[in-house]
Order: C-alpha cells, then sequence, then structure tokens
C-alpha cells in the first residue's frame, strides 16, 4: 500500500534527521568503530596479514554496534520516555513506523561499512573488496539478525538506567571472543564452539571472504546458516514480546 | 458517535462500568486516584483489552484497534514523551502526515499558544509547554473524539485556565471529549456530565450542576455502593454571625423553610443576621459524599 511506504519514508526522513542531531548517538555509530580501526590499525602497523583480519572484524562490529546496540538504546528510550505509547495511539501503521527504524539502522550500517571499506582501502592495503555479492549479501542478513536481535533484545532491559549494562555484558563479551577466535588459530575448543555458535564470528567471517580473500558466497554458506538461524528466531522475539509501554513496578 | 457502554468483567481495575457519551458532549470521569479512570479510557483507546463487555467508540471496536478509528480520535495520555531532538512545528508536521485530513500546523500551534518555541528544540521545552505539544499533537489530525487523560495535573492556575479555554473552544468547535479528572472544579468547570467513578464502579452520572442539587437523582438504578448514604444527604448549608458575633453554620435539606424560620426569629427580636448566606451543596459535597470510605 502506498501511503503506508510513504508514512515508513517519512518516518525515516524524520530517523535520519533526529540521528544527525543527537552528538552521541552520531559518536557511538561512526566515532567509536573508527577509533578501533585506527588503533587497531597503529598496533598492527606493517603486519598485512593481522590488517586483513582487523578490517572486516570491525566491518562486522559495525554491523553489530549500528543495529543491535542502537536499536536496543532507541527501544528502550522510546518506550520509557512514553513516545512509543503516544505513537501507537496514532493512525501511523506499525509497519510504517518500524519500517523507517529499520531504515533509518540500515543507512548507519550502510554508511559505516563504506567507511569501513574506504579506510581498509585507502589505509590497511586490502583493496577494493573481492566479491561485492558476497559482502552485499552478508551485511543484509547480518542487518537483519542483528536488528532483530536488538529489539528482541529490548525486552529484557527493565530501564533505560540499566540499558548500558545491559547492552554491554553482551555487546563485549560477543565481540572478543568473535575477534579472539577469528583472529587465533590456536583457540581453545570450547571458545572455538561458542563463537562459531553466535552470529558475530560467522559475520566476520563472511566479510573476510568477501572483502579480502574472495572465496565466494558459496564456502560460506555454513555461516550464512548461522546469521541466519539468529535472525529467525531475533525476529520471533522481537515481534511476541514486543511492549509498547513502560511496564510498571 | 453512536454511544459507547462497557462493562467489564470480574477484574478488579473496573467492575461493570456503563457509560453512553453523547456526540460534542464533554464528559468527565472524575474519581480519587486508582479508581479505574485511566484503565477504562485505555480500553476506549485501543491500548488495553478488556476483560468483558462491550465497548463501542464511533461505531468501531477499539479492541480491534482500527487505523479507521484511530484517525479519528485524539489521545492526550497522562504522561507520554516527544523526540527531544525535533522541534514542535517538525513534530506536528510529521504527526499531521498520519491523518487523511489534518488541522494547519501552524493554527494547531496557535491553539495551544506554542507560537514562541514552535522552533526550538521539544527537550528545551518546559513541563507546561510540553503538555501544551501533548494538546496539539492530539489535536492535528483534527479528530472528532478527543481523550484527555488529566490535562492539568501539575498545571499552575493559569495554565490550567488556558487548557481549560482550549477545551471550551474544542467543545465548541463541535468535538467530543471524554476527559479524566480528579479536580472538582475541573469537572465542574468543563463537563457537561460527569460520572463519578470509584473502585471501578460508577456511583453517579449526571450533569455537574445537577448531581449536586439533586444527588439523589443522580445514582442510576441498583448502581448504590454498598455502605454508601442514603439518597439525598447533601445538605444547603445556610450560615450567618448570630448576635453575639459567633459564626453559625446549619445544615438543610430545604433551605426555604430554614431561612423563613431563621428570619422570622431575627426580626422579632430585632437581630441582624450579618454575612447570611445560603451554599448550594457543590460537586465537592456529593464527590466526597460518594467516594468516602465507609
Amino acid at each position: 500500500m502506498s501511503d503506508a511506504l510513504t508514512l515508513s519514508w517519512r518516518q525515516y526522513r524524520l530517523e535520519r534527521r533526529m540521528f544527525w542531531r543527537n552528538p552521541s548517538a552520531a559518536f557511538f555509530n561512526f566515532l567509536l568503530p573508527l577509533l578501533f580501526l585506527v588503533g587497531g590499525g597503529a598496533i598492527l602497523h606493517g603486519n598485512q596479514h593481522d590488517l586483513n583480519k582487523l578490517v572486516p572484524a570491525i566491518a562486522g562490529m559495525s554491523v553489530m554496534s549500528t543495529t543491535f546496540t542502537a536499536l536496543a538504546y532507541n527501544i528502550v528510550f522510546l518506550r520509557e520516555r512514553g513516545v512509543l505509547k503516544r505513537i501507537r495511539g496514532t493512525p501511523l501503521p506499525t509497519s510504517s513506523y518500524f519500517g523507517g527504524v529499520a531504515a533509518n539502522a540500515v543507512t548507519n550500517t550502510a554508511l559505516q561499512i563504506a567507511i569501513v571499506v574506504l579506510a581498509g582501502r585507502v589505509f590497511f592495503g586490502i583493496g577494493w573488496p573481492q566479491d561485492w555479492v558476497e559482502l552485499i549479501v552478508f551485511v543484509v542478513v547480518g542487518v537483519v539478525c542483528f536488528a532483530a536481535l536488538g529489539v528482541a533484545f529490548a525486552h529484557v532491559i527493565p530501564n533505560f538506567e540499566s540499558t548500558a549494562a545491559y547492552v554491554n555484558a553482551v555487546f563485549l563479551p560477543v565481540v572478543f571472543v568473535s575477534f579472539y577466535v577469528f583472529d587465533s588459530a590456536s583457540a581453545p575448543a570450547l571458545l572455538r564452539n561458542v563463537a562459531d555458535a553466535l552470529p558475530l564470528k560467522p559475520l566476520i567471517e563472511g566479510l573476510y571472504g568477501a572483502m579480502v580473500t574472495g572465496s565466494g558466497l558459496s564456502s560460506n554458506l555454513g555461516a550464512l546458516a548461522v546469521i541466519g538461524a539468529w535472525g529467525v528466531f531475533g525476529l520471533w522475539f522481537a515481534v511476541r514480546g514486543f511492549s509498547w509501554e513502560q511496564r510498571h513496578g | 458517535m453512536r454511544g459507547l457502554s462497557k462493562r467489564y468483567g470480574e477484574h478488579e481495575a473496573v467492575r461493570g462500568i456503563d457509560i453512553t457519551v453523547a456526540r460534542g458532549e464533554v464528559f468527565g470521569l472524575l474519581g480519587p486516584n486508582g479508581a479505574g479512570k485511566t484503565t477504562t479510557v485505555e480500553i476506549l483507546e485501543g491500548y488495553r483489552a478488556r476483560s468483558g463487555g462491550e465497548v463501542s467508540v464511533l461505531g468501531h471496536d477499539p479492541g480491534r484497534r482500527s487505523r479507521a478509528l484511530r484517525q479519528r480520535i485524539g489521545i492526550v495520555l497522562q504522561s507520554s514523551g516527544i523526540y527531544s531532538y525535533l522541534t514542535p512545528r517538525e513534530a506536528l508536521r510529521h504527526w499531521a502526515s498520519f491523518y487523511p485530513s489534518p488541522r494547519d500546523v501552524d493554527e494547531v500551534i496557535a491553539l495551544v499558544g506554542l507560537q514562541e518555541k514552535a522552533e526550538e528544540r521539544s527537550r528545551t521545552l518546559s513541563g507546561g509547554q510540553l503538555r501544551r505539544l501533548d494538546f496539539a499533537l492530539a489535536l492535528v489530525g483534527d479528530p472528532e473524539l478527543i481523550f484527555l487523560d488529566e490535562p492539568t495535573t501539575g498545571f499552575d492556575p493559569a495554565a490550567r485556565r488556558d487548557a481549560w479555554e482550549t477545551v471550551r473552544n474544542l467543545r465548541a468547535g463541535g468535538k467530543t471529549i471524554l476527559l479524566t479528572t480528579h479536580y472538582l472544579d475541573e469537572a465542574q468547570a468543563l463537563a457537561d456530565r460527569v460520572a463519578i467513578v470509584k473502585d471501578g464502579r460508577v456511583l453517579a452520572v449526571g450533569p455537574p450542576q445537577e448531581l449536586s442539587a439533586h444527588p439523589s437523582r443522580a445514582h442510576p438504578p441498583g448502581a448504590h455502593p454498598p455502605g454508601a448514604h442514603p439518597p439525598g444527604t447533601a445538605r444547603y448549608t445556610i450560615s450567618y454571625r448570630d448576635a453575639n458575633g459567633e459564626r453559625i453554620e446549619r445544615q438543610t435539606e430545604d433551605p426555604t423553610g430554614l431561612l423563613n424560620e431563621l428570619t422570622a426569629e431575627a426580626l422579632a427580636k430585632g437581630e441582624r443576621l450579618e454575612e447570611l448566606s445560603v451554599g448550594r451543596p457543590t460537586l465537592e459535597d456529593v464527590y466526597l459524599e460518594l467516594t468516602a470510605d465507609e
């Protein structure tokens, strides 16, 4: 329905405008991964093998931070402030609202991936991605997965004050274990199994294949399946448990 | 509006409320905190599912949350936030796009008196200004029916008068308004009819002046709360200063008789009844009487 699409577009434009007006959102979404990239790049300077792994790892983390982290924050905040409840009382279709919100997150992810790819090309000697199709497929599936998980995770967070604690309790361990296992061939089997079962390391592997080795989509189908499975799980919980208002007490 | 009635199972929050609001009417739900006012209104607004009874809002069942209904209602919640990085004008323009025939944004800004803040980020607005924005956002879709849940709680007296003026203007424009409040003067000042609600039940329904004049008539049949006062106990108050300058207050259901008696006595003694006044029972008397814990 075109009307619902128009409203989705309007919501998207509004989200973009608000995003640029919120300095902390802009910082966490753009500057933080860039700082990681610069810091990691400085440490690994001259070691092309490690730089080849750093850039896709940061790209994967960017997908997670622009969707999972950003959406969990946003939804808890809007829920607690009563903005969601207000929107719920208007004729704005739910699909249009979430369409706009999701498109906003996707834009941030796309911008970040573009920055990371560009930085890889210009500063880290990686060159342009080998397989654009694989890159796009993994980014899209990763966005859907982590966005859904972010919305689902917002249900678990009781109030805005504790959002940082909850989000970081998930984000940091997932990033560390995924980075470590991805980088180190000698990681313990237990950690390796954990990282392989979580969605971030498969995403990084897919991005690595796309950006560095050009191994092709077909060699990373297992990774894609893991991300997809988490996406289905996330979507199910995101839709089922969604709450438009703050629970009391 | 076809009228709305609802009865609500055995749920403790709302226990069998039955109300019909006419088109163009300002209807007040009056009751202490926790009486079930907000629960009732939130069922009508489509936020909560009812556990029993029948509800019709503008011919729709609000429980189905149809978009057609939401295009025709405006909601001012007790408390609800707004995007802090938007200006009131931006928020209103966005909200207006949800509705098929919205009002002019500048007109709505003027209506609620937010002109000088229209271009400022919402985060810089004061509590009162945010409440005006609440009104504006509810009105920008040009709704037929407006829900106001405790619209002036926390207002200073001047802001209350302004809000009241807005409500009166809406009523003059033919809008139907369902208002909840725990302020008696607000119900008295704004509502064409009031329902006094307590413990999820309606204790009395009627125009505020009639409720106070004939509290007994206000009771719907069979709706006496257990242990309530017998009808007609809200009395006229006659007060004056006697010859010793002492203030006397007497309650009666028959002010004419008592006045006749008092004045006859005073005339006979050659005294004056200084500061004589007859007080009609106010809505407050009725309210306090009905909602008193036995």
